[in-house]
């Protein structure tokens, strides 16, 4: 219901037998699912570096363990933006929520482009595929799975992002949905355009072509990217009193929720897969 | 009652505004007729539809159930080629776990539950009709196979490794069938995970005022239990189906030997799902078996917390005995003699089930109307189920019985005298509070007979046929391994068994047309969802009922004067102002579900453009979800819809 006064409980609802908003519930009994999903995940690629098959590729040789660590620590970095974002709600910033949004779904690209990166280099460099080895297998499904939670974080981040736009105004119908839908392909675009260019930053700063090489050799990504960046930006500005507010802020948390546990997820990933092989 | 004519939009004052929205948006809002079950978010109607759909899918296992018996009634039978044969094993048990039981199983928690719970509705209504679509893609893609040229999945429900590889599944046919499985499988894990959640966030957020954890009814607690079962164990079978389709479409070797692939991983993974699913299937029926003895015993539940925390138990349990399934794979001493004594420990929490059931009926004044005939037919036939069942645990003679008719027979008696005895029962139960009208008990008696004595016949000579050594899943046998007599009794029996199942269906026709009006509270039923009109009006409650006590709605009936002592009006003035909220109808779920299903299908084609256009329905189906919003009406209930003695009105 939208028209209570007064500062809203988030922790609170009593509508609900427990207190504990429905959606937060929800969230909880999802990851607790996820857990398993990743729990099995995790445990075949041990098994399988336990007792790998002769002819296992030489593991340390593949990573680049730098890499690996800076999209740890971005993917770390976002969960705090996304924090934030809950954080602004709560006090009713609509504004500040989005920019924070902006910030998490930012980070969250430059971890996933790492990590397509990441893929293609051990695949054209390192010669490491699906099909070649037991543990290319287990590798890429296992960081993949991981980083298609990543993809679908980002997607319901900017779902919730179009949301904040709905109108307080009823009346106004649903238009919006399909202007929403124009502001979803300019992201569509920004993102890919984005992703290639962080590819290209990427690999121009690993054989030390710095930035002046990068814009030389991806100008056409970078400018897209600038385009829709300032596109969005003009998007963003379409003002007036929407439906969006405190009483959302539980939407947002939820989503807090998932995205606070993909990251957690990296960080065993992180271990279990990359660290442990330098013991 | 129509519900449309006395439903209104209340306008923006109470948060539900009146939208002027393009076409595509227009929310349906039809009562009756086709849309109207397309685009429904009402619990009741997505319980009808999983029951009919189960019930349907329960026919077809049936039949395939059939086609295996006559192959197998006489030695060197040429009835059907041993390809179709291994059809016809898989599909069937695929058919009769996923699509018979899990779902009627799914139809009972949809519809019960939140009746019982005193709720309006699942916490997400329209999640709930998105489970119901996802299942029946997953019940299609499974079945596809039927009228395409690769055929059915042939690899057994349990997908061993090596199995269903594609040299090895592919050297017979152009295969396409274990992809179909593969797909069907996860499809329809979607459905029972998300429905799952939905049910846990239900029981635990969405209970009437005063019903306490430990005031629920015992079909609900088992319902929540198995709830967290799925919710926890599908994900080891989705990943393992996820790593099997990889090596399949993709070229991993996950459990690829000539590549260091692992097969025992498959089996490992399969069973730490395909344990717990025993009790999926198992402790729904145990639920409704443990609401029916006490209304028909005319006590309550004997020693209900023990019912509770032994269910509970055996939840917690069931996780940790995966390996029994695999005795004879050498897993070493340890594993063996450790999952051995865990798997025992789970008689413990059973058996006490046990007595308590016998408990409630002890000094009970029975009466023996149908459904009680099935609830004791379940009783008696998952004690011989589970006789069986401690034979498996000890690893030496599980190393005899292993994959010989003995198992068969156990599990049959686990599955259809357990399980299908506990839902068969349940429908003659609900029956009248569903659709009003009442099973005539000659004609469910006499179903329930044949039924009984099909089911023995059939499976009892099954135990000798194991112990004398006849291994399963194999479609032809000789003629001089003494075997001849057993199966062909075995094969009469399951025809009688498809009499009897017959004559149930038959029946049940029959009432929803013709028969007897059941009239309110026909059993004198203890539970809220008694308490209310049959058929339920949309709205379920006219006011959300206040619980007092375990078997709420008995109590309500036996102690008026204490309950009028500490009512409160606060409540009922609420909701007369504001009216009942209910959730409106959305056609998104089903769009998205329809995007899976076309995605999956093309997907198993290997055709990855049609692939895309699926995933775009269905990425199409969650935008407009997500931004559509709950929406909601109020509906007002008027005096006289619940004038023949209500609840809550005292
Ligand atoms: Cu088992």
């Amino acid at each position: 219901m939208s028209s209570h006064a007064g500062p809203i409980d988030h922790h609170h609802d009593h509508t609900t037998s427990t207190g504990i908003p429905n959606k937060k519930l929800f969230m909880w009994a999802f990851l607790a699912s996820d857990c398993m999903f990743f729990g099995t995940l995790i445990s075949t690629h041990l098994i399988y570096r336990l007792h790998p098959p002769p002819g296992s590729p030489d593991v340390k040789s593949i990573f680049s363990i730098e890499l690996t660590s800076f999209s740890t620590f971005i993917l770390l970095m976002s969960s705090l933006l996304m924090a934030l974002a809950v954080n602004s709600l709560q006090k009713g910033q609509v504004r500040s929520t989005r920019q924070n949004l902006i910030g998490t779904i930012f980070f969250g690209l430059i971890f996933l482009a790492c990590q397509v990166y990441e893929f293609s280099h051990f695949v054209h460099e390192k010669g490491l595929t699906l099909s070649n080895s037991i543990f290319g297998s287990t590798f890429y499904v296992l960081t993949g799975t991981h980083g298609c939670h990543v993809a679908i974080g980002v997607l319901w981040l900017v779902l919730m992002y179009i949301r904040s736009f709905k109108p307080a105004d009823a009346d106004q119908g649903r238009a919006w949905l399909i202007k929403g839908f124009f502001h979803l392909i300019v992201w569509g675009v920004t993102i890919v355009a984005s992703m290639a260019s962080m590819l290209g930053l990427v690999h121009a700063i690993q054989v030390g072509d710095g930035f002046g090489g990068f814009l030389h050799h991806h100008p056409v990504e970078f400018g897209v990217s600038i385009l829709g960046l300032i596109v969005l930006w003009l998007l963003s500005r379409q003002e007036g009193p929407v439906d969006f507010g405190e009483a959302n802020a539980m939407d947002v948390e939820s989503m807090g929720l998932y995205w606070h546990f993909v990251d957690i997820v990296w960080i065993v990933i992180f271990t279990a897969v990359y660290l442990l092989e330098y013991l | 009652m129509d519900a449309a004519a006395q439903s209104h939009f209340t306008g923006k004052e109470a948060g539900h505004a009146v939208e002027k929205r393009p076409w595509i948006f227009t929310r349906p809002t039809a009562k009756t007729g086709i849309v109207s079950w397309l685009t429904t978010v009402d619990h009741k109607r997505v319980g009808i539809m999983y029951g009919i759909s189960a019930l349907l899918f329960f026919l077809v296992g049936g039949i395939e159930a059939l086609i295996i018996r006559i192959q197998l009634a006489v030695p060197n039978n040429t009835f059907i080629s041993h390809q179709f044969y291994n059809e016809m094993f898989t599909m069937h048990a695929t058919t009769m776990i996923f699509l018979a039981v899990m779902p009627l199983s799914a139809a009972f928690f949809n519809y019960i539950m939140p009746l019982q719970i005193g709720a309006r509705d699942v916490a997400f209504p329209r999640l709930n009709g998105f489970a119901f679509w996802v299942f029946l893609a997953g019940a299609i893609v499974l079945n596809v196979g039927w009228f395409v040229k690769s055929g059915l999945p042939d690899a057994g429900w349990f997908g061993y490794a090596p199995l269903t590889s594609t040299d090895f599944s592919n050297q017979f046919k152009a295969d396409m069938s274990t992809d179909l499985w593969v797909m069907g499988l996860q499809i329809l894990g979607v459905s029972s995970v998300v429905g799952s959640m939905n049910f846990i966030i239900t029981i635990i957020n969405m209970r009437a005022p005063g019903m306490t954890m430990m005031r629920l009814p015992v079909f609900t607690w088992m319902t929540l239990i198995t709830a967290f079962l799925i919710i926890l164990s599908f994900p080891a079978i989705t990943i393992a189906l996820v790593e099997l389709m990889m090596d399949r479409s993709f070229g991993t070797n996950f459990f690829e030997v000539s590549n260091g692939g692992l097969p025992i991983l498959w089996q490992h993974l399969f069973w730490v799902f395909g344990h717990p699913e025993v009790y999926i299937l198992i402790l729904p029926a145990m639920g409704i078996v443990s609401e029916i003895l006490p209304t028909f015993s005319r006590k309550p539940l004997f020693g209900y917390p023990i019912i509770v925390f032994s269910g509970a138990t055996i939840g917690f349990l069931g996780f940790g005995v995966w390996s029994h399934h695999m005795f004879t794979t050498g897993m070493g001493t340890m594993a063996t003699a450790a999952f051995s004594l865990a798997t025992m420990a789970i008689a413990v929490p059973t058996g006490v089930k046990m007595f308590n059931w016998i408990g409630t009926m002890w000094g009970g004044h029975l009466q023996m109307r149908t459904p009680m005939m099935f609830a004791l037919g379940f009783v008696w036939m998952f004690l011989m189920g589970g006789l069986s069942g401690i034979m498996h645990s000890a690893a030496p003679a599980d190393a005899q019985q292993q994959d010989s008719y003995f198992v068969v027979a156990h599990f049959h008696y686990v599955l259809i005298g357990g399980a299908v005895f506990g839902l068969l029962s349940g429908i003659h139960y609900w029956f009248p509070l569903i659709f009003g009208r009442r099973i005539g008990e000659f004609w469910g008696k006499l179903s329930f007979w044949v039924i009984f004595a099909g089911f023995n016949i059939t499976f009892f000579p099954m135990h000798f046929l194991g112990l004398n050594g006849m291994p399963r899943r194999t479609a032809v046998y000789d003629g001089n391994m003494g075997w001849n007599d057993a199966n062909f009794i075995a094969t009469v029996g399951a025809f009688i068994l498809a009499c009897g199942i017959g004559i149930y269906f038959a029946v049940m026709l029959y009432t929803y047309f013709k028969g007897e009006k059941a009239g309110r509270d026909p059993w004198d039923g203890r539970t809220l969802e008694w308490s209310i009109p049959n058929p339920p009006p949309e709205y379920n409650f006219a006011v959300t009922p206040t619980v007092h006590a375990r078997d709420a709605f008995w109590y309500e009936k036996h102690h008026k004067e204490e309950i009028a002592k500490e009512k409160s009006a606060h409540a009922k003035e609420d909701e007369a102002h504001g009216g009942v909220h209910m959730p409106s109808q959305s056609w998104f779920p089903l769009m998205t579900a329809i995007g899976l299903l076309i995605g999956g299908l093309f997907f198993v084609n290997h055709k990855f453009v049609g692939a895309i256009c699926g995933g775009t329905v269905m990425f199409l189906g969650i935008y407009f979800w997500a931004l559509e919003g709950p929406g909601g009406y109020h509906v007002h209930p008027s005096e006289d819809d619940d004038k023949s003695g209500s609840y809550g009105k005292h």
